[in-house]
């Protein structure tokens, strides 16, 4: 489905990613864990093509599409849930739906409105009157409405309350039984490990540590290390 | 000062504001989604008036003479985006020095082929006269003017806040990166919208050779009240362009009428006074 590999991305003349490669199957949920600063949104934008890679090479189902633009990325059936949401501000809850249908497939802004019912009561209000859990919501919608098959989350828990990240977690683990295909970035460890088939640690742009979940949830020395997860006694 | 002095020159604003709509609602939408700052805006009006020209002295139609200007400045438009200024995507610095090298190109093409003397764009009869109110004279041109500003202004209205395409151009001035993100085709968007402002300024130039007539220099004269307009009314806002076009219409005309020797104190003082109390103009986004 997806295959990065060996990416540099550079924010102007700084060299964020030094080699980074993974790759995620059909169907499997694949989490990229770290802390802040450590490369893991510089990831997810080289993989949408707001950043590309000055090296390597990102193919998502059989294409190399490393200098694709990224509305090209989308038609192809890539969808992005960015890190801190991006509705756009100016437009309703239904224009934001609407302006990112695209595809075939199983998702319209019924099925939406049918997994997030607080956006179909919100459906005429603007993005930008929405809270902050209600954006989130928006922001998985819109990225569903071009019916993808891979979908990239950036930190979707982050500044959520904790009700409000057990449902994005129950939502993530709707749509992987549904058969998407997620890279999910996040900094909620137990969130990451319960939806994840893998994880890996990213530390200063750089791939650390690479396994199962329950594997990373057992390994203090990582998880205190590259995580700041204080091991509990 | 008589109460007519008041209704004639509220009148003259507000038909100068109808026409630095025309020509300040593409620049204001072309640097939301784009945040190209068109020096080469002000050309576009010029051309658009010169080429109206042309056209009615060979076919003497007057609506005529104003869609091919507004056409033929559509095309150069969308040659200068997809040509120069997309390669230039994200460099703001060399897209402002591009415009204003196309600027000066195009004033001394205009020099070239229409030469150094003002003209008036002939109009045709049922557009020549007044009408009269008791005492009050309005010339059936500026009402004209200000139909044409309305016409327009709600079809732009309908098509941004009524139809997907207008929700992706708003999307893509909330946010470009993220609009491409969600797969809307911002390169194509920009395009556009960009073609639309030049068809707009130079319809613009058109009417307003009618009026305020076609000479060397008026591209330079016109452009900083667009700026203004845009500047006071916030940038990428379409209420903003419309509110803004009218604030600056009547504040020039009252200003001239009443302060002649102050006329650019009056117009740029509000302006000063409203960026100090609303950086982002009085519809921007913060």
């Amino acid at each position: 489905m997806l295959d990065v590999s060996d990416v540099h991305t550079y924010y102007g003349d700084s060299h964020i990613l030094h080699g980074v490669s993974l790759d995620v199957a059909p169907g499997e949920v694949v989490a990229i864990l770290g802390r802040n600063g450590m490369g893991k949104t510089t990831l997810i934008r080289s993989v949408v093509g707001f950043s590309p890679p000055r090296r390597g090479r990102v193919s998502f189902k059989g294409n190399d599409v490393t200098a694709w633009a990224p509305f090209r990325r989308v038609e192809r059936g890539m969808a992005l849930v960015p890190q801190g949401r991006r509705v756009f501000a100016s437009l309703s809850v239904r224009e934001n739906l609407d302006v990112a249908r695209g595809g075939t497939g199983r998702w319209d802004m019924a099925r939406v409105y049918a997994l997030f019912p607080r956006l179909a009561e919100r459906a005429q209000n603007r993005a930008n009157k929405l809270s902050g859990g209600e954006q989130q919501m928006l922001a998985i919608g819109r990225a569903l409405m071009s019916n993808p098959e891979l979908l990239l989350m950036d930190e979707p828990t982050e500044g959520l309350a904790p009700l409000l990240v057990r449902e994005v977690g129950r939502v993530i683990a709707e749509l992987k039984r549904a058969g998407l295909s997620i890279l999910l970035v996040e900094q909620n460890l137990p969130m990451a490990a319960s939806v994840a088939d893998r994880v890996h640690v990213l530390n200063r742009g750089q791939i650390v540590y690479s396994g199962r979940p329950a594997a990373l949830l057992a390994d203090e020395d990582v998880k205190s290390r590259y995580l700041g997860v204080a091991s509990t006694t | 000062m008589t109460v007519e002095f008041w209704i004639v020159q509220t009148f003259n604003g507000l038909s100068y504001g109808a026409l630095l709509f025309l020509l300040a609602s593409g620049l204001s939408l072309i640097f939301g989604v784009m945040r190209i700052v068109n020096l080469a805006h002000g050309s576009y009006f010029l051309l658009g008036g010169y080429i109206a020209l042309s056209v009615i002295w060979r076919t003497s139609t007057f609506p005529l003479a104003l869609l091919a200007g507004a056409v033929a400045i559509a095309l150069v438009g969308i040659g200068m985006e997809r040509l120069f200024l997309r390669r230039l995507a994200g460099q703001t610095l060399g897209q402002v020095l591009m415009t204003v090298g196309f600027a000066l190109i195009f004033q001394d093409l205009a020099l070239l082929i229409w030469g150094g003397d003002p003209y008036s764009l002939p109009l045709p009869s049922w557009l020549q006269g007044v009408v009269t109110a008791g005492a009050l004279r309005f010339p059936k041109y500026r009402i004209f003017i200000m139909a044409v500003a309305v016409v327009i202004g709600a079809l732009l209205w309908l098509a941004l806040d009524r139809t997907r395409v207008g929700a992706m151009i708003r999307a893509a001035v909330d946010d470009a990166e993220m609009a491409q993100g969600v797969g809307i085709r911002v390169p194509t968007v920009s395009l556009g919208v960009f073609a639309l402002g030049a068809l707009l300024a130079a319809l613009g130039g058109g009417i307003g050779g009618g009026f305020l007539g076609v000479y060397p220099g008026l591209d330079f004269e016109i452009l900083p009240y667009a700026f203004v307009v845009i500047i006071v009314g916030g940038l990428g806002s379409l209420p903003g362009a419309m509110v803004g076009s009218l604030l600056v219409g009547l504040l020039d005309n009252f200003g001239k009428a009443l302060f002649p020797e102050l006329a650019y104190f009056t117009l740029f003082a509000p302006m000063a006074l409203i960026l100090a109390l609303r950086p982002t103009g009085l519809f921007g986004r913060t």
